[in-house]
């Protein structure tokens, strides 16, 4: 297929692994930020491609895994609120929330429909002029502009049934956040469709402050690949910088039009992650100014307190801490079939993906 | 009776005379053989063999109408298929259909002319079946329920039970996988995709049957939901070795491998309703691979993998770069992933 077989080559991969082996001396540490790439490496067995001084650890990129509990618990209040059609992208349906999931609630007669496009809420929500459809909205700078799209649109629109609870987050304050909180990382391998968003200045702090390389790179194993190489060759030479790999994707501007929507619609507050806790400016909250499409605001439920499982070691994996092999439920209680932590339940999820490519 | 304006009603599955007139001028119709003409309570079939292969099965796909097929089609296809790849000889089936009241009676006969089209295709009579009408909002429109009865030669006893597997033997699959399953979401869903991708749906019997008369099979059985991830994962915990999937040689349809790598769909775990896996010896292998390719339903066939003495139990898929990952069957729906 176009634009992959390319990026699929074995020798091409096979000889950025030599290259990487011949200039790699010092022993560092690398995050995988997104959920994408830790399935691309797995998928495509490159660990077994890196030099023995260089490990890569996975970090907290896969949106449904670190949508907090609260988020999920609300979101299935919503189900049972009548008059109510909960839209959602299919991942999240399976997400244990504290007593249940989504997935069970539908089966109890909850009315909650995965799509596969936040526009399709709005025809649904115009199909049904008497119920109030509310879209959860999970992601970062990569799905978040589709909502404030959709949000937009229904104000042109004046479509008056349609509301989003937003559990959106941007990606560069989680990652200062490990830093801060004293994972030991020598460089990040950045998500290449956020900064197709955003641009590459919002990793700038990153390299000048912190002094830590970053590299916007693509989903594919030669991107990743050449990716590592270019950390490494940063890391070797002592020169932190922000780079970009997927330069058939990514400018250093980014898209203009999808930020100024983004603009439009949220604003940032402080975000709560599943097993990381509270994070300073990390989500994204409708504005006040549209607060006729925010779910929040409309409907009250009361959602009990939840507290991670008991067991459950998401947290540390998602900091990089410890890999799914550490944990005591990983492949016994906790399976993509009957999960019992997040991580497990996307299949970009660390655990998920560790389950899938144990071999 | 107009059939062709007509919408189906409660009255037309209450045994009286409308359901009379619709068995008359819809089902015997199109169905029609000297068996299911007796009209009787029971199908009396003439069987001359020790054994018979018997299966049931139910159709509640949505949508009803997709590219490459229907319901109706899928149903003779369906039900076809599972006693081929017992090794028997499909003869008899029998339809029942459960109604949503409203149902569009040209639909309807759209639907039970292409199971009597599909029906005749395979050398199968439809002997037997049954009409329930049921208020509107308590069924989606229209189900199939189907039963089918094959006969099976002592010397084919052997195939449903995937004996004499060793290390080293092939499998071998007859065509693209995952265009059933795709066809039929692209239809269903609003993804506006532009694709080609057509269900493979078709009876399989007489390519089996060409199969079984001219090499020997050890083991067969048709990827229908679960796809070929959930057969080959079955097969290895039976027999207690592992199975070994070469990615590069897996047929698959450009619009399918689009589709699944933009919905980060794994092919393998998507329905076929035309296919089949075969097990074999090297030799037979490579005898099959040839009985396939000259067939319309096996142009595209492979050997797709081998039985290996590592792994137990598992099976491991190697694809292009080198990487080597372990292919489950599905846990539960496939969920497309959110970015």
């Amino acid at each position: 297929m176009k634009y992959i077989d390319e990026y699929r080559k074995k020798d091409l991969i096979l000889s950025v692994s030599e290259k990487l082996k011949s200039i790699s001396t010092k022993a560092i540490v690398l995050m995988e930020v997104c959920g994408g790439h830790t399935m691309a490496i797995h998928r495509f067995g490159l660990l077994s491609l890196l030099p023995p001084t260089i490990r890569l650890i996975s970090g907290p990129g896969c949106p449904v895994c670190v949508s907090s509990q609260l988020f999920i618990d609300t979101a299935m209040a919503y189900s049972k609120v009548p008059g109510v059609i909960v839209t959602t992208y299919g991942d999240l349906i399976r997400v244990p929330g504290s007593t249940t999931s989504l997935e069970k609630e539908r089966a109890s007669g909850g009315d909650i429909r995965i799509i596969y496009s936040v526009l399709e809420s709005l025809g649904i929500a115009k199909k049904n002029p008497d119920k109030s459809v509310i879209f959860l909205g999970i992601g970062f700078e990569t799905t978040a502009p589709a909502t404030a799209a959709a949000i937009l649109q229904a104000k042109r629109e004046n479509i008056t049934n349609f509301f989003v609870l937003s559990a959106h987050k941007v990606m560069p304050p989680v990652m200062e956040a490990l830093v801060k909180e004293g994972v030991i990382i020598d460089g990040f391998i950045a998500p290449g469709h956020v900064s197709a968003i955003t641009g590459t200045a919002i990793y700038n702090d990153l390299a000048s402050v912190f002094g830590l390389g970053v590299v916007v790179s693509g989903f594919e194993p030669v991107d990743m690949m050449q990716s590592v190489l270019m950390l490494a060759v940063q890391i070797e030479s002592g020169k932190s910088k922000v780079e970009v790999q997927y330069q058939r994707v990514v400018n250093s501007e980014g898209n203009k039009i999808a930020q100024q929507m983004l603009n439009e619609v949220f604003e940032l507050r402080d975000d709560r992650w599943r097993g990381l806790g509270l994070i300073a400016k990390s989500g994204l909250k409708i504005r006040d100014n549209l607060s006729s499409f925010d779910a929040e605001k409309h409907f009250t439920v009361e959602v009990p307190e939840s507290s991670e499982p008991k067991g459950c070691i998401c947290g540390q994996i998602l900091r990089g801490l410890k890999t799914p092999v550490d944990c005591g439920l990983f492949g016994k209680k906790c399976t993509p079939s009957e999960p019992v932590g997040a991580c497990m339940v996307s299949g970009e999820g660390t655990c998920a993906t560790y389950f899938k490519y144990r071999s | 009776m107009s059939q062709k304006e007509n919408n189906i009603l409660l009255g037309h599955g209450s045994g009286g005379q409308m359901m009379h007139d619709l068995i008359e001028n819809v089902f015997i119709k199109h169905f029609g053989n000297t068996i299911l003409n007796e009209q009787a309570d029971s199908a009396i079939l003439p069987v001359s063999s020790e054994e018979i292969a018997f299966t049931s099965d139910s159709f509640v796909i949505d949508p009803l109408f997709f590219p490459g097929g229907n319901i109706g089609k899928l149903a003779v296809c369906g039900t076809v298929n599972d006693l081929a790849v017992s090794g028997a000889e499909p003869l008899y089936i029998s339809v029942s259909f459960i109604i949503e009241e409203g149902f569009p009676m040209s639909d309807l006969e759209i639907i039970v002319e292409s199971l009597a089209s599909e029906a005749k295709n395979a050398g199968v009579l439809v002997v037997t079946g049954d009409t329930k009408v049921v208020n509107k909002g308590k069924c989606d429109k229209l189900f199939i329920n189907t039963s089918g009865i094959g006969l099976i030669r002592k010397k084919d006893r052997y195939i449903s039970k995937a004996f004499n597997i060793k290390t080293g033997d092939f499998i071998i699959i007859n065509g693209t996988i995952g265009d059933h399953g795709m066809a039929v979401m692209n239809a269903r869903e609003s993804f506006n995709f532009k694709s080609a991708v057509e269900s493979d749906c078709a009876s399989l019997n007489k390519l089996i049957r060409e199969v079984i008369d001219k090499s020997t099979i050890k083991f067969m059985r048709d990827p229908t939901r679960g796809g070929v991830a959930t057969v080959l994962n079955e097969l290895a915990g039976k027999i207690q070795l592992g199975i070994e999937i070469d990615e590069s040689a897996l047929p698959l349809d450009k619009s399918v491998e689009a589709m699944c790598e933009l919905l980060g769909f794994d092919p393998l775990h998507i329905a076929n309703e035309g296919k089949v896996l075969f097990v074999a010896g090297e030799q037979d292998g490579f005898k099959i691979l040839e009985v396939l390719k000259n067939n319309e339903l096996g142009k595209k066939s492979a050997i797709i993998g081998r039985v290996v003495s590592d792994h137990p139990g598992k099976v491991v898929l190697k694809n292009q770069t080198g990487g080597r990952r372990i292919v489950d069957s599905l846990a539960g729906d496939q969920l497309p992933r959110i970015c």
